[in-house]
């Protein structure tokens, strides 16, 4: 076990390192270095200056020096300035990062728990109304763009009915709070109420897939014989679904939920920027647009790291809930 | 017409009897294929919804109610109706329909090209990584590894926003850089199941080349879920397509695209809600019956589930 940990701790730093190159290589063929960009923002520099300022950045270094600097660099804690904001990308990412944790956390919870329940209820129902009626309504969610799911909720929850029924809430079309508001409880409601639709299409493509897998999943085990067994015992139903059929069939949603998160942070970054949801996914993109490299990095690289922890997290919990599995 | 020898009659007399207990005889792999997709509902369907749209956006040149890019400032934000214009008309006087049917074109050109390109890389480094092994399949397959494991639209962003042009060339190359690895993957594992069966070692046996194993032997074998995969990339690559687009980084205006025309419906969504509706839809549909439809391949190819 503890040698299993240790051997994909290692790849997922393989992955991170493979992945940090990949990065770096993209960030240098981007036209426009710094230097460049001090150049083009004092006219009467001299060529001399330019050449001096390139050596110091260690711009004319061969690439893989500049990468192990760079990568120096990050590990020493320093992941450079934003373009910009001109602060330090540390900085801009702390709140980024608490406000795309609410939003991905509360839609992994909601997606979770629909899915798995509708999931168990369709493979209890085989090929009932109920079932065919799920089966679509996952294929739908799946094929459904987020972005444009954002914009029919806005139309529908924010525009459409609450100007037909005036007794219908308005959902706020985006944003985090309503300005003004009081700390404290009204805050955190106020909060929630700014949440409601953006989870709400954060959540329906994992809600989709957890269903459909969660349904095979349940179906593969119920044909298993210890089912069979725990029913010949004469046990009620209830116990047999909930202690022996339910336990095993979850077990292959752990590792599916941690390999369905690469897909939820691109729905993240989606949803974010539909609601202007001030979190890492809208960071990213503002920073592509506005050609600030240091922040896309720092934001990608954290948001792998985030992948990579989830998967060991993942086989460690897998190891506990089944103990049939050994991993030496 | 000669009259049938006994022996004759006794085979036919003997797929008969199989054929009434339901048992597949004297049929290739594709015709049972071909029969179990025809039994499946929803990718019938899919298939068909995906063929209109797709004679939809060959004919629109000629079907279109009128020309893409004509403007008709008289005509601004008109509502939908059956008579005028179908799906109403956009801040500059262009009709929706028509815009939508050429936004078609770009948006499925965009979905078959970069099928195309991603099994053919895929199949390659899949097949490469899975024929020799050793160190070439390990990096190969850390890469591959390396591409799962993150998001990859952010790295789509990047690569997008580094390359000039907004054509559909250049969406294509985009998402063929990062798109390969299912692919690769799905490849490498049959290559390895297969080049240790038999008939692969009667071929080196009788001195095929190795580039002759690869194309002769194991990549037509390895094809099926090639297809499935396939299939589910056209509606994978118009889902990221729009979603570029929608973000400004994809297929540039004043080329139509389903996902540029909802970057610019979002600004007038109090005024001109239907804007926002079809574009969507049209998505959402394609990505849809591509779905149904790899589904229903997966089902009829996936010799497991032979009957």
């Amino acid at each position: 076990m503890q040698r299993f940990l240790v051997r994909r701790a290692m790849h997922g730093g393989i992955i991170l390192i493979g992945l940090s190159i990949l990065l770096f290589t993209l960030l240098v063929m981007t036209p426009g270095d710094p230097v460049e960009l001090i150049a083009a923002t004092t006219p009467d520099i001299k060529p001399e200056d330019v050449a001096a300022l390139r050596a110091y950045y260690g711009l004319d270094d061969p690439i893989y020096i500049r990468y192990f600097k760079w990568a120096r660099s990050v590990l020493s804690g320093d992941l450079g300035y934003s373009r910009t904001y001109g602060t330090p990308v540390t900085r801009l990412m702390g709140e980024r990062l608490r406000n795309t944790l609410m939003l991905l956390a509360t839609s992994v919870a909601v997606a979770l728990t629909v899915g798995i329940t509708v999931g168990i209820y369709s493979a209890l129902h085989q090929y009932s109304a109920t079932d065919y009626t799920v089966t679509v309504l996952a294929f739908a969610g799946l094929a459904m763009p987020v972005f444009w799911q954002g914009i029919v909720f806005i139309l529908i929850f924010s525009i459409w009915l609450p100007g037909m029924f005036p007794w219908f809430p308005r959902f706020p079309a985006g944003g985090m709070m309503t300005p003004g508001i009081d700390p404290g409880w009204p805050m955190f409601w106020n909060r929630i109420w700014h949440m409601i639709l953006p989870v709400a299409v954060l959540a329906t493509s994992g809600m989709a897939s957890w269903t459909r897998y969660m349904r095979s999943s349940m179906l593969e085990v119920v044909r298993q014989d210890y089912v069979r067994t725990a029913r010949a015992k004469g046990n009620a139903e209830k116990v047999v679904i909930n202690r022996h059929a339910l336990r095993n069939a979850l077990i292959p949603i752990i590792t599916l939920v941690a390999l369905s998160l690469p897909g939820i942070l691109n729905g993240a970054v989606l949803t974010e920027t539909v609601f202007s949801w001030p979190g890492m996914g809208l960071l990213l993109f503002q920073a592509v647009l506005g050609h600030d490299y240091n922040v896309a990095m720092a934001v990608l690289l954290f948001v792998a790291l985030m992948t990579v922890m989830a998967n060991l997290l993942a086989d460690i919990a897998y190891a506990i809930v089944d103990p049939r599995i050994r991993y030496d | 017409m000669a009259r049938a020898t006994p022996r004759q009659i006794a085979l036919d007399l003997e797929r008969r009897r199989k054929e009434a207990a339901g048992v597949a005889v004297g049929q290739s792999y594709w015709s049972i294929a071909r029969r179990r997709f025809l039994r499946h509902r929803l990718a019938l369907i899919g298939g068909t919804v995906a063929l209109l749209l797709t004679v939809m956006a060959l004919l629109a040149p000629w079907i279109a109610p009128q020309p893409f890019d004509r403007i008709d400032l008289t005509r601004r934000w008109a509502t939908p109706s059956p008579t005028a214009n179908l799906f109403g008309t956009d801040e500059l006087g262009r009709d929706v329909l028509t815009r939508i049917m050429y936004a078609g074109r770009i948006s499925l050109v965009v979905g078959y090209v970069t099928a195309i390109s991603i099994s053919l890389i895929g199949s390659l480094v899949g097949s490469v990584a899975g024929f020799y092994g050793g160190w070439v399949d390990s990096v190969l397959m850390r890469l591959v590894d390396i591409l799962i494991s993150v998001p990859t639209l952010p790295l789509y962003l990047i690569l997008a926003a580094l390359l000039p042009g907004g054509g559909v060339g250049r969406i294509v190359l985009v998402l063929s850089v990062f798109g390969w690895t299912t692919v690769a993957r799905l490849v490498r594992g049959q290559i390895l199941s297969l080049k240790s069966q038999d008939f692969v070692e009667a071929g080196r046996a009788m001195g095929a080349s190795e580039g002759r194993i690869i194309l002769r032997h194991l990549i037509p074998n390895a094809l099926a879920p090639v297809i499935v995969a396939s299939t589910l990339v056209v509606g994978n690559a118009i889902l990221i397509e729009s979603a570029l687009s929608y973000l400004g980084l994809g297929i540039q205006p004043p080329i139509p695209s389903w996902g540029n025309m909802l970057q610019r419906a979002q600004e007038y969504l109090l005024t001109a809600s239907y804007l926002a509706v079809f574009p969507g839809l049209f998505i959402f549909i394609t990505v849809l019956s591509f779905n149904f439809l790899g589904d229903g391949l997966r089902d009829a190819l996936d010799p497991r589930l032979k009957t």
